[in-house]
């Protein structure tokens, strides 16, 4: 069984929801990643959500946006992204790891070789921001015959029609993009995500999550309480931003923000 | 040279013929197109395919269309034989598609006047676009302030620096022009800002892309909105000429003058094309931007896949023109398919090139035109002396000059 199917079947056991914290990786620099990985399990990580920094992240605020320009400016590129996971998996052999990023670096390097290395390396699921379940013709089949899940975003803008081929095409879990905008935006409503997921649950067995404008235990805890897991980007991305001068500090801030959201979600 | 000659080992077996017949269902030119956006924006997109294919066939549209570019535009463009300039060449006959004597000066204005009609049925009350060289920019603050819309525009910082003149027009109209700082602060940043304001406020927002780029519908209807350049063309031609043109040549940045010019030629075989993609310093240094003539590998970008100038691991790469409207890593979907199947040849002009082609054309015909044009000028001074007097060459003027003047007065070391 996938590590992200395994995973969501034991929390559905012990009635909890998932955390799943995005960093992008090489942010601030390749050496931190592995060790800000551990850490986000280390105060209660469900699933990692690993960026792969573009350089035209179009559907990202200005959080990610510099956090992938940190990155780049460090040398980050896909293959190395590949190393970081098969480092992380040499002491973690249970928490789901999910590549999340934008098509081109995985055409540039050819979808058969892409998923190659995901899957020996121990890459659970590929979510990429820029590619509907209509363009995913070619790389689907690749991918499932890895038994790499592909993960696909449901927006409030998608329609019901749209919506019932995402839940076709989709694994691992559906990825609901809370509001109309880019990561990092202010303004969730936790009562409108929750109108938007009822229909989805009748379409799908998946585990719904929910991601954008999440930043703090509260609204964790809000979406906690409709959905099936909490994603949560830019609020992490931020304390990289804001602690460059001492990155030796980064990973416990990442673990006091997170583990405040797992208390909040759990109480 | 016939089109067919000009084919290299042709991988696709895509007949000329059958390229009247794209885009697919989907979108897709091919291996090319597609619509490869976030999924907020797919409903928008599908919404706005839905509104176009309703209307491209309905004649009442295409009535206010055509009454719009004839008395608003000012068209048609006359096609203006260069004579002095011909004969200083001593080849064929250039033949100039005035482009640049449209309303607001360039063939940006024939897809805005489009696109603000297809806004205008959907109801939303604000308009965005992305503009480089800022003639996009400038044409739809011209229609949004026409229809009385809310209008905001990106650029990149780098192009706010070297357009002045345009992003000041962009205000007197009454737009709000956004610089973009981010990436390389230049068209594709821009656009990756329009993007991302149009994924925010999608429910009021029309977003008027201005090439034939982006994601399906876009390439497809800006080329549409285009083509009347090239019919025009081809009639004039018949008018004037006697008969149609042995060669087109056009600039490339995202492709829209390009496609405008060709696409009503591409069933005629004997009408070679040319594209003319900026070669910047030279293809040879890297510094340039010419997908298709510099062969730069396949990738996704802004909702489409196509030639698209990126490093090994896939990161776009920087682009160099002295043009901004050319200074983009990608190309329009269709292009690329135009490429493989051998229908138009792509070259470059390099920025030193382009330099002597605009000072020529502007001292010999009176004629200043576009960095951007001048490019497709730039190649007809090669093509020319290669051909006989008694062919004919016509050569896209898609844009003028004026803009223009402050870069070269810099490069002549003059401040105002
Ligand atoms: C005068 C002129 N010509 C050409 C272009 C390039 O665009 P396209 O290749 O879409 O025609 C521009 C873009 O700004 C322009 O202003």
């Amino acid at each position: 069984m996938n590590r992200i199917d395994q995973r969501f079947s034991e929390l559905k056991q012990q009635g909890r929801k998932a955390l799943i914290p995005y960093i992008t990786a090489g942010d601030p620099a390749p050496q931190y990643t592995v060790g800000f990985m551990h850490a986000l399990v280390d105060a209660g990580a469900d699933v990692i959500e690993l960026g792969v920094p573009f350089s035209d992240p179009m559907a990202d605020g200005p959080v990610i946006q510099k956090a992938c320009e940190r990155a780049l400016k460090q040398g980050t590129r896909l293959v190395d992204l590949m190393q970081m996971v098969k480092e992380f998996r040499q002491t973690d052999t249970t928490t789901p790891v999910v590549l999340m990023g934008y098509l081109n670096p995985i055409e540039r390097i050819g979808y058969e070789n892409f998923a190659d290395q995901a899957a020996s390396v121990g890459v659970d699921g590929v979510l990429i921001v820029d590619m509907p379940p209509e363009e995913a013709d070619e790389i689907g089949p690749l991918l499932k015959s890895r038994d790499l899940a592909a993960i696909f975003l449901v927006a409030p803008t998608t329609s019901n029609e749209r919506a019932a081929t995402i839940c076709a095409h989709g694994e691992g879990y559906l990825y609901y993009v809370s509001l109309k905008g880019v990561t990092g935006a202010a303004t969730l409503n936790a009562e409108d995500v929750a109108e938007h997921l009822a229909p989805l649950r009748g379409m799908t067995d998946l585990p719904l999550c929910v991601g954008f404008g999440i930043r703090d235990g509260v609204t964790a805890a809000e979406v906690a309480k409709v959905a099936d897991g909490v994603i949560v980007g830019s609020a992490l991305v931020n304390r990289i931003a804001e602690s460059l001068d001492a990155p030796e500090t980064i990973a416990g801030q990442l673990k006091s923000v997170l583990a405040e959201m797992r208390t909040a979600m759990d109480a | 040279m016939t089109a067919s000659e000009t084919a290299p080992n042709t991988v696709l077996k895509t007949k000329f013929s059958d390229l009247t017949r794209m885009p697919d269902a989907r979108g897709h030119f091919g291996p090319y197109g597609g619509r490869f956006v976030s999924e907020t924006l797919s409903f928008a997109l599908e919404e706005l395919e839905k509104t176009y294919f309703s209307l491209r066939d309905d004649p009442d549209f295409q009535a206010e269309f055509d009454y719009d570019l004839a008395h608003y535009v000012g068209r048609p463009s006359p096609l203006y034989h260069a004579k002095r300039w011909s004969e200083s060449l001593g080849g064929a006959q250039i033949w100039l598609k005035r482009e640049d004597l449209n309303h607001t000066g360039a063939h940006k204005v024939n897809n805005t006047i489009g696109q603000a009609l297809l806004a205008k049925k959907t109801g939303k009350p604000r308009i965005i676009a992305e503009t480089g060289a800022g003639q996009h920019g400038v044409a739809s603050a011209t229609v949004a302030a026409r229809l009385g819309l809310e209008c905001d525009i990106y650029m990149g910082a780098e192009d706010v620096q070297r357009q002045k003149l345009n992003v000041y027009r962009m205000r007197l109209l009454g737009a709000r022009v956004i610089p973009v700082e981010s990436g390389t602060r230049t068209l594709k940043d821009a656009m990756n800002e329009a993007l991302r304001d149009w994924v925010t406020n999608v429910d009021n927002t029309f977003y008027i892309i201005g090439t034939v780029a982006g994601p399906h519908p876009y390439p497809l209807l800006v080329r549409d909105f285009n083509a009347v350049v090239g019919r025009e063309a081809r009639r004039q031609s018949l008018e004037q000429i006697g008969r149609l043109p042995d060669a087109l040549i056009a600039c490339v940045g995202g492709g829209s003058n390009a496609l405008g010019l060709f696409y009503p030629f591409v069933e005629d075989d004997d009408v070679a094309m040319y594209g003319v993609e900026a070669g910047g310093d030279g293809v040879e240094t890297g510094r340039h931007a010419a997908p298709l003539a510099s062969n730069a590998p396949h990738g996704v970008l802004h909702g489409n896949r196509t030639y698209l100038m990126s490093d090994e691991a896939g990161q776009v790469s920087d682009t160099h023109s002295i043009s901004a409207g050319l200074d983009y890593p990608g190309v329009g979907p269709e292009h690329a398919l135009w490429k493989d199947v051998g229908r138009v040849k792509y070259v470059v002009a390099n920025d030193n090139e382009v330099l002597e082609a605009f000072r020529e054309l502007t001292h010999m015909e009176g004629i200043m035109p576009a960095l951007e044009s001048a490019h497709a000028l730039a190649h007809a001074k090669v093509l020319a002396p290669t051909m006989r007097p008694d062919q004919h060459i016509v050569v896209n003027l898609s844009g003028r000059g004026d803009k223009d003047i402050m870069t070269v007065a810099k490069i002549d070391g003059i401040e105002f």
